[in-house]
C-alpha cells in the first residue's frame, strides 16, 4: 500500500517568493489495525531473544607499502689503526707498535694474560680432553619392546553418507599422499545421494581432501602409477575404468567404453611392467580378466575368460576378485575368485586354453586378498573366509599354513615390504591382526581395535612403517607400527627360508602320501568293479566289516582276558615256589 | 719490557704452541710471531668473536664477564685470553 502525497504548484507561481506561514497539524492517512492480517502470523510466545553486553570491536586490514630491508655485512680486514697512521706505510705502523709496548697498561697486561695463557697450555699438554672413550664398542641394539601400532592420523569421509572405503593406494613418491576409493559394496544399498566421489588424500591434513575425483560411478579400487606419480586409474562400480592425471583435474581424462568393460564392478586394477608405463589389466566378477592400455581406452587390448574347464565359457567362468601381479615375474599372475580358488595363469601362453596354468583351491569364500611375499615370490598370501592361507606355488592341493579360523571374516590382508615374515589382516569386527610367523604362528602378534566398524581394506606403505586401512563407514585410519615390527631382524631372512621349505616339505610328503592312498584305493576300486552286482557288494562289504569288526573285537577282549588269567597262573606259581623255598630254609636252619 | 718479551717466549717454547698475537681493543696486532697475513686475519676475526662472546656472557648475566676462550677445531686450537685493552691469543696444535 503506498501511501503518496501529492504536492501540487501552478507554474504561473514559479520562482514566487516564498511565504512561510503556521499551520496545524493535519493528518493524512490513518491506517487502522486490520485483524484479519493476525492470521498470516503465528504468536510466539515464549520468545527467546539472546543479548549480549561486550565491547563491540571491529577488525580491519591495512596493507601498507612494503619496506625493504637488506642486511649486508662489512669485512673489517685491517684493524682500527689511528687517523694520523696510514696502514700501508710499513714505518708508521713500527712506530705505533713500539710506542704501544712501551705502555705500562700493555705490559701489565700482557704479563697478566701470559700467565692465564700458559696454564691453559699446559693443561691441553697434559691431557686430550676431548678423548672418547669406549669408541670400539657398538651402540647396544634397543631391548625388546613391545610391538605396537600407533593411530597418527584418521580420515573421516567429508560426505553425509558415509560410503565404505573399498581401494587404497599410496602415492608412489615419498607416500605423502593418499588416494581412498569410496563406494558401497552392499547390494542395492546405493541410494541416489549417495556421492560418487573418491578423494586424494594428504597425509598431514585430515580435515579435507586434498583433491577429489569424480568419477562417473562410484570407485571400488584406484590405484597409483608407480612410473608416473600424477596418474591413476580407477575400476568403477559400473564395470567401467577410467583414468585421472591429477594435473588436469577432478574429471578422468579418459573412460573405458561400456561395450567393451566388464560387466560386474571392477574389482581390481593393477599396473603392468612395461616400457611405455601405460598398461594395466583389470579383473571383475564377470569372469573376465582384461588389459588395457591408458592411450586407447576404447577396447581392452586383451582379454581372457576365468573358465576352469579352459574352453573359454562365459558361463562357467569363475568371477575374480584380487589379482596379484609381481613386477619380477612378469609373465605370471594370479586371480582370487568368488568360488574360493586361485587361479595362477600364464601371460605369454599362445591359446586361451593354455594361459590358465593351474588353480589352487582350499578356501570357503570369495578371496579378498592375494599376494606374494615380496622376499619370497614362491609363497603367496591368501585372506578369504576365516583365515589367511600362506601357499607355495607347488603344492596345489593345500595351503601350507593357514591361521586358526577367527570369528569374523577377514577382509583384506597383505605383506609387510620390509619383513619376510610379518603380514596383516583385517576383519570385520573391525580389528588389525598383525602375524609375525617367526614370532608366533598361533595367534597374532599384535592384534588392535581400530574402529568398531568392519574393516574393508589395507595398504602399507613401502617403508612398512605406516598403513592405512579404510572401514565400512568411510575411515581411513593411519597407523604407525613400532620399529620392532618394521626393522629386519638379524636372522630373518635365513629363519624365514627355513620355516617355508619346512613347511612346504611337509606339505609334499603329505600330498604324495595323499597320492598313494588315492591309488591304492582306485586300485581296489577296480578289482571290485570287475565283479558283478558293484553295489550289492559295497553294502554287503560293509556289513561284512562290521561284523568282522565286531568278531576282531571279541578276539581280542577274549585273547587279553586268557592272557591275563595265564598271568595270574604264574604269579601264583611263582607264590608258591618262594613260600616252598623259604620254608625249606627255615627246615634247614 | 723485558718481562713481557721473556713471557712471550716462554709461552713459545710450550710444546704445540704454533704462534702468538697481542692484540689491541681496536684489533691492530701489536705483537706477533706469525706472518702478516695471517696476523691480520686473526686479528680481524677473532677480535670480533671475543666482542661477540663477550657481550654474550655480559647478557646473560651483567655480572658476568668472559675470562678464557678457547676453540678447538681439528687441526688445532685457539685460545683467547681477554682483557678490557688488549687479547692475547695463542694458536695450540694439541698434542694427541
Amino acid at each position: 500500500m503506498e501511501i503518496v502525497y501529492v504536492y501540487t504548484k501552478k507554474r504561473s507561481e514559479f520562482g514566487r517568493q516564498c511565504n512561510f506561514s503556521d499551520r496545524p497539524a493535519e493528518l493524512h492517512v490513518d491506517i487502522l489495525p486490520d485483524p484479519s492480517q493476525m492470521d498470516n502470523y503465528i504468536e510466539r510466545n515464549p520468545c527467546d531473544n539472546p543479548t549480549q553486553c561486550a565491547q563491540e570491536m571491529s577488525e580491519h586490514e591495512v596493507n601498507t607499502e612494503r619496506f625493504q630491508t637488506e642486511t649486508r655485512g662489512i669485512n673489517h680486514v685491517e684493524g682500527g689503526w689511528p687517523k694520523d697512521v696510514n696502514p700501508q706505510e710499513m714505518e708508521q705502523t713500527i712506530r705505533y707498535r713500539k710506542k704501544v709496548e712501551k705502555d705500562e697498561n700493555y705490559i701489565n697486561t700482557v704479563l697478566q694474560l701470559g700467565s692465564l695463557m700458559e696454564h691453559c697450555i699446559k693443561q691441553n699438554n697434559a691431557i686430550d680432553i676431548y678423548q672418547q672413550y669406549f669408541e670400539e664398542e657398538e651402540v647396544s641394539e634397543s631391548a625388546e619392546e613391545q610391538p605396537s601400532a600407533k593411530t597418527i592420523n584418521v580420515f573421516r569421509d567429508p560426505n553425509e553418507i558415509k560410503r565404505t572405503a573399498t581401494g587404497l593406494s599410496w602415492h608412489p613418491d615419498g607416500a605423502k599422499k593418499l588416494a581412498v576409493a569410496y563406494s558401497s559394496l552392499e547390494f542395492q544399498r546405493a541410494t541416489k545421494d549417495m556421492s560418487f566421489d573418491s578423494y586424494i588424500w594428504d597425509i598431514e591434513n585430515p580435515d579435507k581432501p586434498e583433491m577429489t575425483l569424480k568419477p562417473v560411478s562410484p570407485l571400488v579400487c584406484l590405484e597409483y602409477n608407480p612410473k608416473d606419480s600424477h596418474v591413476l586409474i580407477g575400476g568403477c562400480y559400473n564395470g567401467q575404468i577410467a583414468y585421472w592425471d591429477t594435473r588436469k583435474g577432478s574429471q578422468p581424462v579418459e573412460m573405458s567404453t561400456i561395450e567393451h568393460s566388464h560387466r560386474d564392478p571392477v574389482y581390481k586394477v593393477i599396473w603392468l611392467q612395461s616400457k611405455t608405463g601405460t598398461d594395466y589389466f583389470s579383473a571383475s566378477t564377470d569372469g573376465n580378466v582384461l588389459w588395457w592400455d591408458i592411450r586407447k581406452m576404447s577396447e581392452p587390448t586383451e582379454r581372457l575368460i576365468l573358465d576352469p574347464s579352459k574352453k573359454g565359457n562365459l558361463d562357467n567362468a569363475l568371477g575374480a576378485i584380487s589379482l596379484e601381479f609381481e613386477t619380477t615375474m612378469p609373465t605370471k599372475f594370479m586371480v582370487g575368485t568368488e568360488q574360493g580358488q586361485v587361479v595362477s595363469c600364464n601371460r605369454k601362453a599362445k591359446t586361451p586354453a593354455e594361459k590358465i596354468v593351474c588353480t589352487y583351491s582350499g578356501h570357503h569364500g570369495p578371496i579378498y586378498a592375494l599376494q606374494r611375499n615380496p622376499f619370497f615370490p614362491k609363497n603367496f598370501l591368501t585372506v578369504a573366509d576365516w583365515t589367511a592361507r600362506i601357499w607355495s606355488e607347488e603344492i596345489k592341493e593345500s595351503s601350507i599354513m593357514w591361521t586358526k579360523y577367527h570369528m569374523t571374516y577377514l577382509t583384506d590382508g597383505c605383506w609387510s615390504p620390509v619383513r619376510p615374515a610379518v603380514f596383516f589382516t583385517t576383519r570385520m569386527d573391525g580389528t588389525l591382526d598383525v602375524w609375525d610367523l617367526l614370532f608366533k604362528q598361533n595367534d597374532p602378534t599384535l592384534s588392535l581395535k581400530v574402529c568398531d566398524e568392519s574393516l574393508y581394506s589395507l595398504r602399507l606403505q613401502d617403508n612398512g612403517r605406516f598403513l592405512a586401512c579404510g572401514s565400512q563407514l568411510g575411515t581411513t585410519t593411519l597407523l604407525e607400527i613400532s620399529p620392532g615390527l618394521c626393522t629386519l631382524q638379524r636372522n630373518e631372512k635365513a629363519l624365514a627360508t627355513a620355516m617355508f621349505e619346512r613347511e612346504t616339505k611337509r606339505e609334499k610328503i603329505l600330498e604324495a602320501r595323499h597320492r598313494e592312498m588315492r591309488l591304492k584305493e582306485r586300485s581296489r576300486s577296480e578289482q571290485g568293479k570287475e565283479e558283478e552286482m558293484k553295489d550289492m557288494d559295497m553294502e554287503e562289504s560293509s556289513e561284512d566289516l562290521v561284523a568282522q569288526a565286531e568278531k576282531e573285537f571279541f578276539e581280542v577282549v577274549e585273547f587279553e582276558l586268557k592272557k591275563r588269567e595265564r598271568e595270574e597262573e604264574k604269579s601264583q606259581n611263582k607264590a608258591d615256589k618262594e613260600k616252598e623255598i623259604s620254608e625249606e630254609k627255615e627246615a634247614q636252619d | 719490557m723485558a718481562e713481557v718479551e721473556e713471557t712471550l717466549k716462554r709461552i713459545q717454547s710450550q710444546k704445540g704452541v704454533q704462534g702468538i698475537i697481542v692484540v689491541n681493543a681496536e684489533g691492530i696486532p701489536i705483537k706477533t710471531t706469525l706472518d702478516n697475513s695471517t696476523t691480520v686475519q686473526y686479528a680481524a676475526l677473532i677480535h670480533q668473536l671475543v666482542l661477540k662472546a663477550r657481550s654474550t656472557v655480559r647478557d646473560m648475566d651483567p655480572q658476568n664477564d668472559l675470562t678464557f676462550l678457547r676453540l678447538r677445531s681439528k687441526k688445532n686450537e685457539i685460545m683467547v685470553a681477554p682483557d678490557k685493552e688488549y687479547f692475547l691469543i695463542v694458536i695450540q696444535n694439541p698434542t694427541d
